[in-house]
């Protein structure tokens, strides 16, 4: 038996020897490799970019945005404005018109009532949907008529472009779904499995967590797209080797979110058979400075708690010449270069993109200067008295505690900073926790950012689609973390400034984009100048794919697969 | 012995329980959250409502006693009418356990990923013993020789390297280098022809190599010591002095005698296969069990680590008995009453 089987395996080996590897020959499929793997197929209860992106392929929404973050129609013939009359004057509703002929893969016609039976799936409180958010102020979706949908909002919404643009939010098919709404959303795995969509591709297998199979949807709106037969979306493994199967092995066309190592994806890209691809959206990695004592001697309802009378602010963080030490001290191109690689640039603003709302007005940051940093600490008195090192301000010894998730890349991240700071005579304690417990929600836990338990912590965060409101939204006074919530708010550094929530209720009656994006501007100028956070690393996606594939069109504001229906192979 | 089977499967079942809840305890005291991997994105308030959807929030008994009844009373309901195709009342109601993260029942994707854990880590397993004892036999015949020197560092070697480093060694070797093997397993492969299978063992080749290696090391060195043990017995001196020839001391004697511990711990390690290889299923993306649980815990999906853990927790009280009574059948010295 033993020398059978050994037998057949080298009979095997010695036919592969000269057979090779078939997989990415083959003209017809595309595969696709996400090292995470899509749980499902229903992006309004998606977990992460990996549903979102599984399922890309299969729905639409009315428009996307394209890799310059510009709005293009997509079921529809053009975007509502004020201007040609599909924005109502007084900013309450937007009216979509969805472009004729337009046919499910079943082949049956997609209506308005799709559209509206989207919205108020995602909106039953019951749902849990993910992506609710994208749905703030809507009050009510009609079907006007077959092809005509209107969404009113509660008050006047300047960006109107939240629900059914870009990836999170496309439409799913009424007569599949209607009966998965609300709390039966949990056990309809067949629909969420494979729904039907109105995009390029079919699903033809899907398996939890691992592969989805799809095949061209024969009812597609291009007769002559996609031109590929078959679709594999494969998860599971790890970046590393999914860069390798598109760079080296060649035997996979796309790899996704290769965040690993500049020098090993440099050195694999040398290999010549892929090229890797970087877009940039507004994620920031950054460094939140606590606003509050987080003394573990206070109790708990006090420890990391914002008091309106500003009786419990940080010792000494929010001291300008501290801060700005802290950060000048910082070297972001070594972190951005040498951690980061392609996937990153440095960066001294909160909102870094789209280009129009981008601050020019913060970028001394970018060059490090230790010495400068010492004369400002030096300047301001803060000096070290007792001769151990460390600095003291008005006695306290400026000794922080700066905590992550874990992950290598933050870790090395905090090893660096903590040296820089070192020299400035700042003493770092660094901590890093799991991320599923630092971004959890257990408010039994106190290791969660939210709790925000250390005078600094670390993390990217982004604005949601192109507009900046919602994000800059994040540091209004309302949002202020603590008990009172539940600690379940946004503004994790508990920063309370009138004039920047004035800047904001400003915002939400501006709907002239250059008006829109002064103001945020200015806003990002005021939680940079202040110390409220400081930002290091500009974060960009990084995928590639095989050089094969022609028509990749990189794509940081939507699904990277956006276009699929346009790849070719040569 | 039936008598002492029965008595031992009936106090497996308070065991069971225990384990089903102290497991309960543990991942649910943990402090991990189905929606602590979302996006930060998504405001707190829509995080808390996905959390009532799922159920996250209940309190902890209720979430325990929910899982108890969809555990021992939906699911087996489930199969029976699955299996004999027929519908029982109540059936629409039915609540299955349920996954926090793929909204599908969790028996069914266990379901969908056995295949492939058993066929590599099963088939790894397999080669691994077949390989380990007639090694370790004759390493402790000819013990000091030279083949015992090789195999004791070639056994040292396999079983101090982790997989995951042999792992990605194969990778570089045989899929970027030689091109031979594909590097990422294609769990849709059905096999139907000859074509079909041969994809299939060279998919197939690196994560069970990789795995044999490893099994093999541990196991070829049990049965070495084992043996080693048995040929310096008396019995073996007077099966010599009884004139028979050293094959028949070696192959009837010693070898059955060494293989008793042996074969008990190949019972007690047969719930690993099911358990799948954690880091080998990662590299080669065989997305069988094991990556299903780490997935699971990474994404603080409660119902699934705790429906997985579980099984295997049974696996192991089963196969704990099955050794004992196994012992007992291979050692007549050893009596149960």
């Amino acid at each position: 038996m033993k020398s059978k089987f050994t037998l057949l395996l080298i009979v095997v080996m010695a036919l592969s020897a000269f057979t090779g590897i078939g997989v990415a020959q083959d003209g017809d499929t595309v595969n696709i490799l996400f090292w995470q793997a899509a749980s499902h197929l229903n992006p309004y209860l998606g977990n992460g970019t990996k549903e979102f992106e599984a399922a890309a392929l299969v729905l639409e929404p009315l428009a996307r945005y394209d890799p310059d973050g510009v709005m293009v129609p997509w079921l529809v013939d053009e975007i509502p404005t004020v201007a040609n009359g599909g924005v109502a004057d007084d900013l309450t509703s937007i009216t979509w018109t969805l472009s004729e002929g337009i046919v499910w893969s079943d082949g049956s016609p997609l209506t308005a009532h799709d559209v509206k039976f989207s919205g108020d799936f995602c909106m039953d409180p019951d749902t849990g949907c993910t992506v609710l958010s994208q749905f703030a102020n809507v009050d009510s979706i009609e079907a006007v008529d077959d092809l005509t949908v209107r969404i009113n909002f509660d008050a006047p919404k300047p960006f109107p472009y939240g629900a059914f643009v870009g990836y999170f939010t496309p439409i799913i098919q009424k007569a599949q779904f209607e009966d998965c709404i609300g709390a039966a959303a949990l056990g309809c795995n067949e629909q969420n499995f494979a729904p039907i969509g109105t995009g390029p591709f079919v699903v033809d297998d899907f398996r939890t967590n691992d592969v989805v199979t799809y095949t061209a949807n024969p009812n597609y709106r291009d007769m002559e797209q996609p031109a590929f037969d078959r679709a594999v979306f494969k998860g599971g493994g790890d970046a590393e080797s999914a860069a390798r199967a598109v760079l080296e092995t060649g035997e996979a066309d796309y790899a996704w979110n290769l965040q690993i190592s500049p020098a090993v994806l440099n050195a694999m890209e040398a290999a010549g058979q892929g090229t890797v691809i970087v877009a940039f959206a507004t994620n920031v990695e950054r460094l939140i400075m606590n606003h509050t004592n987080p003394d573990p001697a206070l109790g708990e309802d006090t420890r990391s708690v914002w008091m309106a009378d500003d009786s419990n602010g940080h010792p000494f963080l929010q001291v300008p010449a501290v801060w700005q030490a802290m950060s000048k001290a910082i070297d972001r191109s070594v972190i951005a270069g040498q951690l980061y690689g392609a996937g990153g640039t440095p960066t001294c603003n909160v909102l870094p993109g789209p280009p129009i709302y981008a601050s020019p007005n913060n970028d001394d940051c970018l060059a490090q200067d230790v010495a400068a940093a010492n004369a400002m600490l030096d300047e301001a008195g803060i000096v070290d008295s007792d001769g151990d090192g460390i600095r003291e301000y008005e006695g306290i010894p400026l000794k922080v505690s700066y905590q992550t998730s874990t992950n290598a890349v933050r870790q090395n991240t905090q090893a660096l900073i903590k040296q820089w700071w070192s020299e400035i005579g700042i003493e770092t304690e660094l901590r890093n926790i799991d991320a599923a417990v630092f971004f959890g929600g257990d408010i039994a836990s106190p290791d969660t950012y939210s709790k925000f338990y250390t005078d600094i912590e670390m993390y990217t965060n982004g604005s949601n689609g192109t507009d900046p409101e919602a994000y800059m939204g994040n540091w209004h006074t309302s949002e202020i973390v603590g008990p009172q919530n539940n600690w379940n708010g946004s503004n994790i550094p508990r920063w309370y400034n009138e004039a920047y929530d004035a800047l904001l209720a400003q915002m939400a009656q501006t709907a002239v984009l250059e008006e829109r994006a002064a103001l945020a501007i200015e806003m990002n100028d005021m939680l940079v100048q202040n110390g409220v956070m400081i930002p290091l690393v500009y974060r960009g996606s990084v995928s590639a794919h095989h050089n094969s594939i022609n028509g990749v069109a990189m794509n940081a504001w939507d699904s990277e697969l956006w276009n699929i229906a346009e790849w070719t192979r040569s | 012995m039936g008598k002492y089977t029965i008595r031992r499967l009936l106090t497996a079942i308070p065991t069971i329980l225990v384990i089903s809840f102290i497991i309960f305890a543990v991942v649910d005291l943990s402090p991990s959250d189905p929606t602590g991997n979302l996006p930060l994105t998504i405001p707190p308030e829509v995080r808390q409502k996905i959390r009532e959807a799922l159920g996250a929030d209940d309190p902890f008994a209720v979430k325990y006693v929910k899982w108890l009844q969809q555990f021992f009373i939906a699911e087996p309901l489930n199969f029976l009418e699955s299996t004999l195709g027929i519908s029982l009342p109540g059936s629409e109601d039915r609540v299955r356990v349920i996954s926090w993260a793929t909204r599908g029942p969790v028996i069914d994707i266990i379901a969908e990923r056995l295949p492939q854990t058993l066929w590599v880590v099963g088939s790894s397993y397999f080669l691994g013993v077949l390989i380990a004892v007639p090694v370790g036999v004759y390493s402790a015949y000819r013990q000091y020789s030279i083949f015992d020197q090789v195999g004791t560092f070639a056994m040292m070697v396999g079983f101090s390297v982790p997989t995951f480093f042999t792992g990605l060694m194969f990778i570089v070797i045989f899929s970027v280098n030689l091109k031979w093997f594909p590097s990422v397993y294609d769990t849709t492969l059905v096999v139907t022809d000859i074509e079909s299978l041969q994809q299939q063992l060279r998919q197939m080749f690196m994560p069970v190599t990789v795995l044999t290696l490893y099994t093999t090391a541990q196991m070829s060195r049990y049965t070495r010591a084992s043996t080693l043990d048995n040929l310096q017995q008396d019995y073996i001196r007077t099966a010599r002095s009884k004139g028979l020839t050293e094959r028949t001391v070696v192959t009837r004697h010693a070898v059955r005698n060494s293989l008793i511990p042996v074969v008990t711990l190949i019972a007690l390690q047969i719930p690993g296969i099911f358990a799948g290889a954690l880091i080998t299923e990662q590299i080669f993306r065989v997305n069988g069990i094991g990556q299903y649980l780490i997935i699971a815990i990474q994404g603080g999906d409660l119902p699934t680590v705790q429906t997985v853990t579980f099984i295997f927790a049974v696996l192991v009280v089963v196969f704990n008995i099955v050794a004992d009574v196994l012992y007992g059948i291979l050692d007549p010295r050893v009596t149960y009453s």
